[in-house]
């Protein structure tokens, strides 16, 4: 049985038929469209490289089969950078030393992206980690990704500087 | 994972009809279906894609003033609700200590009910488990139990519901609506879960073809707003299950307890509503005598289902602490880690 549907992947329509319901967006955005930033690690919802935005918000890519979402708006790592400048979370991960082999780094950047539109945090490293806690890093980069993500914070919005209470 | 057919409810009544036939299972998120699914613990041959039901996406306040939420609510809208959030703080605080901020962003409401347990052995196709398995034994017997039962459990089966969400729903009284092709039905949060007996593979009380459409909460509900907390203790600071999970709601009235609703998470095969500790406090000053006695009393049918007795105090402390925070107040924002011992809150002992 094919099953046709339509994704939007950073900005661009995608018409697909999927051959076996199976396939997770994970499955799709790697093996389909060969989007291979978006990395497959435990492939069970547990350690967050996977991570994309499906309409704006930040979920496992691993948990969600590709043919319930016909129509979704995904972006991912691939979406962030305007040709060769970098998205300012980008930019803070390579300034603040926030990763080291870098396989869970485009999890970790998509995730952080999504926690400052998600303006929960207000800058306090605790709610950033707390916020955080669905990524994980085995080389243990998690003091340079908070550096980075509260580096970022400031400099995409730095009227909150002061502002904020 | 096994290959299913696919079909995409468009209404209702197309989902319930669908949901009826042998194997068909209802598809939401998919958050835990899939992990159960890529595992082999579940192998369904169908899944019913419940995800574009139009209307079960909503949070209403009712004209009576309880609070319904749509089953496809889901988990972080819910709880950054801001209303909502300022009626019911215990169940925002439980579901912002639950899972990580992906999972909560995807898992909806009628998911997080229907969980299956996370017991080691019933993940693991290769142990023997009374529910994945009926009749086949329980391997968890004499083997890991520090997240297993210690209310409510046989010898069929020692697993947990492993909730956070519906532990303060279970303490507030919230009611299942369910609907199928036979119409609407509503059971209470508290009779919805089964505990295991003989028939640890039968969870809860729905029948093939019933969909849950919305969670409940009573006018009653929200009397609780300013002491209201859940407590969770867990392996990591965040992102685990609960190993014991405490909600406590209080209304105090002239400094004597009003009325008091206390549940705990992580204990047994259910959202566990601790109805003797509750008793034990109506009346009472809220201060440390009050809580101790509550705490014993939510305990007595405690018993160990292995090498987990540590549990049955930890819990009586989860409760004395989460009643000495709601005793304190809800406080005007979440501390930054929600429901965690370790967040520090002034004027509270660490040691409750």
């Amino acid at each position: 049985m094919a099953f046709p549907i339509t994704l939007i992947v950073n900005g661009t329509p995608q018409h697909l038929v999927l051959e076996d319901a199976r396939a997770t967006i994970l499955d799709v955005l790697r093996e389909r469209l060969d989007l291979t930033g978006t990395k497959k690690g435990c492939d069970r919802g547990q350690c967050g490289a996977c991570t994309v935005h499906i309409g704006g918000r930040r979920i496992n890519s691993c948990l969600a089969l590709a043919i319930s979402h016909d129509g979704a708006e995904i972006r991912t790592i691939e979406g962030l950078a305007v040709g060769d400048a970098l998205h300012p979370v980008q930019q803070a991960f390579i300034e603040n030393d926030a990763f080291q082999c870098g396989f869970c780094t485009p999890g970790q950047i998509m995730s952080a992206v999504a926690l400052l539109e998600e303006a929960q945090t207000d800058g306090d490293p605790e709610r950033i980690r707390e916020a955080m806690s669905g990524n994980l890093c085995r080389c243990g980069a998690y003091a340079g990704i908070t550096e980075a993500i509260l580096k970022a914070e400031q400099r995409m919005q730095p009227s909150v500087q002061g502002e904020a209470a | 994972m096994n290959p299913f057919d696919y079909t995409r409810a468009g209404s209702v009544a197309e989902a319930v009809a669908a949901g009826v036939s042998p194997g068909a299972t209802f598809l939401a998120a998919g958050t835990n279906l899939l992990d159960l699914m890529k595992g082999g613990v579940t192998r369904p041959d169908r899944l019913i894609d419940i995800t574009r039901l139009p209307g079960l996406d909503r949070i209403e306040t009712l004209p009576d003033g309880g609070s319904r939420i749509g089953a496809l609510v889901r988990n972080s809208d819910l709880a950054h609700d801001r209303d909502f959030a300022k009626r019911y703080p215990a169940v925002a605080e439980a579901l912002l200590s639950g899972a990580s901020a992906q999972l909560r962003n995807a898992a909806t409401t009628g998911g997080n009910v229907m969980q299956r347990t996370r017991c080691a052995y019933f993940y693991d196709t290769a142990s023997a488990c009374n529910k994945r398995d009926p009749g086949a034994g329980c391997d968890a017997r004499g083997g890991e139990t520090r997240l297993n039962a210690i209310l409510g459990w046989s010898e069929h089966c020692v697993a947990t519901h492993p909730s956070d969400f519906c532990v303060p729903l279970v303490a507030l009284d919230a009611v299942v609506e369910i609907e199928s092709a036979a119409g609407r039905r509503e059971v209470p949060l508290e009779a919805f879960h089964q505990l295991p007996g003989d028939t640890p593979q039968i969870e809860t009380v729905l029948s093939p073809g019933e969909l849950i459409v919305a969670i409940r909460l009573p006018p009653a509900a929200a009397v609780f707003s300013g002491h209201a907390r859940y407590l969770k203790v867990r392996d990591r600071t965040s992102y685990a299950f609960a190993v014991v999970s405490a909600a406590a709601a209080l209304r105090l009235e002239g400094g004597r307890i009003a009325e008091a609703r206390v549940a705990l998470g992580g204990v047994a095969l259910k959202p566990w509503r601790a109805r003797a500790a509750e008793a034990v406090l109506l009346g009472a000053a809220p201060d440390e005598a009050a809580f101790r006695a509550a705490a014993e009393a939510a305990l007595t049918e405690a018993r160990p289902s292995g090498d987990n007795a540590f549990k049955i105090e930890l819990a009586r402390r989860v409760i004395r602490r989460a009643l000495t925070l709601a005793a304190a107040g809800t406080p005007d924002r979440l501390p930054a880690l929600p429901a965690s011992p370790f967040a520090v809150q002034s004027g509270v002992p660490a040691y409750a």
